[in-house]
């Protein structure tokens, strides 16, 4: 059964390969072969998942080992896979979500003459995100990990044509170098620490290792996380980042890649269980970002660019889980889950209206769509139900958990963690009532575009669709589906382990109170933008919100401080490097080049001067071997 | 009495002439050797008795089946574990068969078929007169520019005899490093020198120029030679023979025994280091080592493209073997006294091969000085004393020689109305015209350079690493400096190949027949193969290190 796993992640690969190696012949059927092999890994994911279903809680590990790829002394790199719950969780997430998408693009795609590329770009994606969950060591897993930013830049830029995607993708792309090398400096302090970088040496040599080591590892990780998963302060690049076609966004954007920070966190549990310091950056960082999401998600007008600061806000829901430690494991990959589905369904009910609407992703444009498009309206709904933590819906079970985790961590810490979630939850219902109501309610305010072309909502077709239905029984049912009966908690628990924090709140008062907060967000929401017109153009807003629409001055921030500083520090390298390298390497190079043009004058092509120099050659070759006889 | 009796009164009978033995000759174990002498013998039948239209086919095909049946003899030989158990000394002491020979020997035979492709080649030179030519003279004896060369070339007259020379050659230098006494040294130095004189005496275009380097090669050459065999005969009167074995047991002083008729000699370490510092002289000659270098700029130039590529890369091949036996074999014992002055000859070598090689105009000069660097760095690892040293050095030669021959057959191919157009302005923008052409000799100078995942690199590594543990580190300094200094005009060369703009009148690229391209395309794949693969190699070398004594 091991030597399946190989095959999750050759299916995509060998699409990749055919897709982009292929070439135009195969532009015709390229979409099907992207899609087939991705549902083939799917379905391999899925008898995989049954076999460890059939064993033993203990014996849900598999290993699989390929090759050896480095063998330099002591420096030992295998190719190996492991799945185990945690990463089979990930596979058939990622292949599952990932396959929906794959169809959905079809449709969506259907018209761009470059959609076998696209689809090759989608498989290199699916095979290096399974890579990435399903490495062994840390090394392969960077492979993985560089592989998804490699399709993450080729998507977003993939309408190259547009300037604002071509920066998109560069500016993604930049932002994440600094993520990575944040693991690649991890993995290299594991190794002098350690002495290897494979899972199973490294998390159990964790206990013999001094906390300073491990905490600067685990900061190191969460750099990494930061970046792949736009965290603060490496949240710059998401918003932009759907300038990528729309099942990027989704799948992508939302679901997958950029939940990978979280999977590092949470495989590399050893380490931060046992380095308090690093895990508190952790909560620290992801409470930060779900408020800092959230707030950003209220002042867009942009539906894609709100539904962006949205996943940023719950990635940083998880995030914190993750860095709660035992009580929170569990928990953050349970609202991994339950967000790629309701998440990719709200990305793709937002593809669908904007394919309605002759690409216009302004939500100010938009309103009354529920009439025109009602499978999207109520797929989107359902999701919108989800993701605010509607009773009984996926987002309900998963974010409360969170809510009373952080609650559970205990003292002030808690407190403060657990009022930041409480927060995060009454805005996440804000901003998601007011995407609602924005685009499917209140009266229709789209206007023709400068070529005179009015917009005429209509359904997407059923290939589109079926894909979103899927994802909305995901978004419905998930949740519950996991909770009941503690099924998620008992599966993951042996890897990750478990533990009931000391909660100074009753499970009863905790999710109450979310209760309040979700019936403020609604409410304000609902008497600003559904008791009232939107407005075509969007008011002037607070000093906040307006702060809010230029991302909470992130890029301004980075502008000033690293840009400029940047250009300060190269002027003056540049300086350094004409007057004084130069200088030094000038000189060397006129030295040699004086003294070859002085030396070239020996060769003056008279065999009589070789010969007196051979003859001189030999009178010192004997002289000095006798002299070194006699010293 | 009886007429026996008689004549015993004033003779006496003398022992039967039976104890002068019977030469035994190991005829498989020297097979390489004797495939590639028989093989040149009957080239020069070809000549005497095939019809002139022939002969070029005949003799090709004489050559390349000889090359490749020598190169599957050595490799037999090897295979039967002759390089490494089985290593003994064959032909009455004075061949010796094992790891380093036939390692050696295999790199000359490969080395020697790739550059027979370039001798081949008849497709770059313009028809004369509908005939096709290759690279060499119509007619040696043909005075330039006289009525009988115009004569020669009407007629479509080609020297065929450059084949047989270069058989001739490639025996002495199959002998040359496997040589195990002085006198046969001597004698393989020769075998191999007399042919690589005329051969370069023979070029078709710039004969002037050609017989000019031919007369300093030969006169430069034999000159080198009086002092090798000077050097012999000090130190046959050192040790009372010629044999190394001999030579190192006396140096090492386990044979006390005195020749009565060398009684005065014997052991005298003066006749020792002088007759040392003399031989190794003439080796450095041959690998063109500072101050012993001055020929090869003048005669890498005069020479054919494809005898300067042969020679550049052959012949470094087997004086460096030559040089390694001698220095491990023969004066282990004696490694203090030679150690320093190798020292300053390899700094010498390197320093100034890279320093001259900057201002240099003419892209066949510059290879020129490129390879006395290189000698530099060879001398490096020899100079580690080390088994190490020994394997880096191997695979080095091995590594040099392909990209060699494949950097001077790209030469030949650029071309101009005067034939090979060498000068370097010339070369300016040849990448915009033909970036193929450009790009493979951009990989041949990356290898020069040593840049990694090249032949050059791995190369330079193993013997810079075998120099640093032999305690050489200063020498590695010097040498890592000095490869600096040649990046430069390696660089430079591809700077101006790709970042120029090309001149109006600049040459034109010839399309070669698949004899140049197989050259050229070995000469990439393996500085390819040994760049990125190199550890199957490196063991092999290290498997082929050991000397037999």
């Amino acid at each position: 059964m091991e030597n399946l796993i190989a095959l999750l992640i050759a299916a995509p690969l060998l699409g990749a390969a055919v897709l982009l190696v292929g070439g135009r012949r195969l532009d015709a059927v390229g979409h099907w072969i992207g899609t087939l092999l991705s549902t083939t890994s799917f379905v391999f994911g899925v008898i995989l998942f049954a076999d460890l279903l059939g064993k033993d809680a203990e014996h849900r590990t598999l290993t699989q080992h390929l090759w050896t790829w480095i063998s330099v002394g002591s420096f030992q790199a295998d190719v190996t896979f492991r799945l185990d719950q945690l990463s089979m969780t990930f596979v058939l997430l990622i292949t599952g979500v990932g396959s929906l998408i794959h169809l959905y693009s079809v449709g969506y795609m259907e018209h761009d003459e470059r959609r076998r590329r696209f689809f090759g770009y989608l498989n290199l994606f699916l095979a290096a995100m399974l890579l990435l969950v399903l490495a062994d060591n840390y090394l392969l897993l960077y492979v993985g990990w560089e592989g998804v930013g490699l399709a993450s830049y080729l998507l977003i830029g993939f309408w190259q044509h547009k300037p604002s995607a071509a920066t998109a993708a560069k500016k993604a792309f930049i932002v994440n170098r600094v993520g990575d090398m944040g693991l690649s400096i991890a993995i290299m302090l594991m190794f002098t620490t350690f002495g290897s970088f494979a899972f199973g040496p490294v998390f159990s040599h964790v206990g013999d290792t001094s906390e300073g080591k491990l905490t600067a590892i685990g900061l190191m990780l969460l750099l990494a996380a930061c970046g792949k998963s736009a965290q603060v302060p490496l949240q710059s690049w998401l918003g932009d980042a759907m300038e990528g076609p729309t099942p990027v966004s989704a799948l992508i954007h939302a679901a997958t890649m950029v939940t990978a920070g979280v999977y590092l966190i949470v495989r590399s549990s050893a380490i931060f269980n046992a380095a308090p310091d690093a895990q508190l950056a952790v909560t620290v960082v992801g409470a930060v970002t779900l408020l800092f999401g959230a707030i950003v998600g209220c002042a867009k007008d942009d539906i894609k660019k709100a539904l962006a600061g949205s996943t940023m806000s719950q990635i940083g829901y998880m995030v914190l889980a993750a860095g709660l430690g035992p009580i929170g494991y569990v928990f953050a990959i349970m609202h991994l889950v339950t967000h790629g589905f309701f998440k990719a369904g709200l990305f793709l009910g937002a593809g669908s209206v904007m394919h309605g609407m002759n690409d216009e992703v302004d939500m100010r444009r938009y309103g009354g769509l529920r009439k025109y498009m009602p499978i999207t309206f109520i797929t989107f709904g359902l999701g919108y139900l989800a993701i605010i933590g509607f009773p009984g819906l996926s987002g309900f079970f998963s974010k409360d958990k969170i809510i009373e985790a952080a609650f559970a961590k205990g003292g002030t810490e808690g407190w403060i963690l657990g009022g930041a979630a409480l927060l995060g939850a009454a805005i996440t219902a804000f901003y998601m009532t007011r995407v609602m109501l924005m685009t499917f309610f209140g009266e229709k305010r789209w206007q023709p575009d400068e070529n005179g072309n009015e917009p005429h909502p209509h359904e997407s077709p059923k290939v589109m669709t079926i894909p979103m239905v899927v994802l909305a029984f995901g978004s419905v049912f998930a949740g519950g589906l996991f909770s009941f009966g503690d099924r998620f908690l008992d599966w993951l628990e042996p890897v990750t382990g478990h533990s009931e924090g000391d909660s100074p709140l009753s499970a009863g008062t905790v999710t109450g109170a979310t209760m309040v907060c979700l019936l403020i967000g609604v409410g304000l929401a609902y008497a600003q933008y559904g008791r009232k017109p939107v407005p075509a153009v969007a008011p002037r807003g607070s000093l906040l919100t307006r702060a809010a629409r230029r991302d909470l001055l992130q890029d301004d921030f980075n502008h000033v401080v690293l840009v400029r500083g940047g250009e300060h520090l190269t002027r003056s390298l540049v300086y350094v490097d004409h007057t004084l390298v130069d200088g030094v390497v000038n000189g060397t190079a006129a030295t040699f080049g004086g003294l070859s043009g002085r030396l070239r004058k020996l060769q003056n092509g008279f065999a009589r001067s070789y010969a007196v120099s051979m003859f001189g050659g030999a009178a010192l070759l004997v002289a000095a071997t006798l002299l070194m006889r006699a010293v | 009495m009886s007429a026996t009796a008689v004549h015993s009164l004033w003779t006496t009978a003398a022992e039967p002439i039976s104890k002068i033995p019977t030469p035994k000759i190991e005829y498989g174990q020297l097979s390489p050797t004797l495939i590639i002498v028989g093989a040149a013998v009957v080239g020069v039948l070809v000549e005497a008795f095939v019809p002139r239209r022939s002969r070029y086919y005949a003799q090709v095909f004489v050559s390349v089946v000889a090359l490749c049946a020598a190169f599957a003899a050595v490799v037999a030989l090897a295979a039967d574990g002759y390089g490494t158990t089985k290593a003994h000394i064959a032909a009455m002491g004075a061949i010796a068969v094992d790891g380093p020979s036939l390692f050696l020997q295999g790199t000359i035979l490969l080395a020697g078929l790739v550059a027979l492709f370039t001798f081949a080649e008849r497709r770059l030179d313009p028809e004369a007169h509908g005939n096709r030519v290759d690279s060499f003279a119509a007619q040696a004896a043909s005075v330039p520019g006289s009525e009988g060369e115009k004569a020669a070339v009407k007629a479509g007259f080609t020297t065929t005899e450059v084949f047989p020379l270069l058989l001739f050659a490639i025996a002495g230098m199959l002998v040359f490093p496997s040589a195990n006494d002085l006198l046969t040294l001597f004698v393989a130095l020769e075998v191999f020198s007399l042919p690589l004189y005329l051969l370069c005496a023979l070029a078709r275009r710039k004969r002037l120029m050609s017989q000019e380097a031919a007369v300093k090669y030969f006169l430069l050459g034999a000159f080198a030679s009086a002092f090798t065999l000077f050097g012999i005969a000090l130190l046959y009167g050192y040790a009372g023979s010629v044999s190394y074995g001999t030579i190192a047991q006396v140096v090492d002083g386990s044979v006390t025994n005195v020749d009565p008729a060398l009684a005065n000699t014997m052991g005298n370490d003066a006749l020792l280091l002088v007759g040392t510092a003399l031989v190794v002289m003439g080796l450095l000659f041959k690998v063109g080592a500072v101050p012993f270098h001055m020929w090869t700029p003048d005669v890498y130039q005069g020479a054919p493209t494809p005898v300067t590529g042969f020679m550049a890369a052959a012949t470094k091949v087997a004086a460096f073997g030559a040089l390694l036996r001698l220095l491990y074999v023969v004066l282990p014992g004696l490694r203090w006294d030679w150690r320093p002055v190798m020292w300053a000859v390899a700094v010498l070598t390197m320093l100034g091969g890279a320093i001259v090689a900057i201002t240099q105009t003419d892209i066949k000069r510059l290879l020129a000085y490129s390879s006395i660097a290189h000698a530099g760095f060879i001398l490096a690892g020899v100079i580690a004393t080390s088994k190490d040293g020994v394997s880096s050095v191997l695979f080095y030669l091995a590594a040099y020689s392909f990209v060699t021959i494949g950097a001077f057959a790209v030469v030949t191919l650029v071309r101009d109305a005067g034939g090979e157009a060498t000068h370097l302005s010339k070369w300016a923008g040849l990448g915009r015209r033909s970036p193929l052409v450009a790009a493979v000799f951009a990989v041949f100078l990356l290898a020069f350079a040593g840049i990694p995942l090249t032949s050059g690199f791995a190369g330079k590594f193993a013997v810079f690493k075998a120099a640093a543990e032999g305690g050489a580190a200063p020498l590695v300094v010097i040498g890592v400096i000095s490869s600096a200094i040649a990046a430069f005009f390696y660089i430079r060369v591809i700077v101006l190949m790709f970042f120029s703009e090309p001149r109006p009148e600049g040459p034109t690229v010839a399309v070669p027949s698949p004899l140049t391209m197989a050259a050229i395309g070995v000469g990439v794949a393996v500085t390819l193969v040994l760049g990125v693969a190199p550890q199957y190699f490196l063991d092999l070398a290290n498997q082929a290190s050991v000397f037999v004594r």
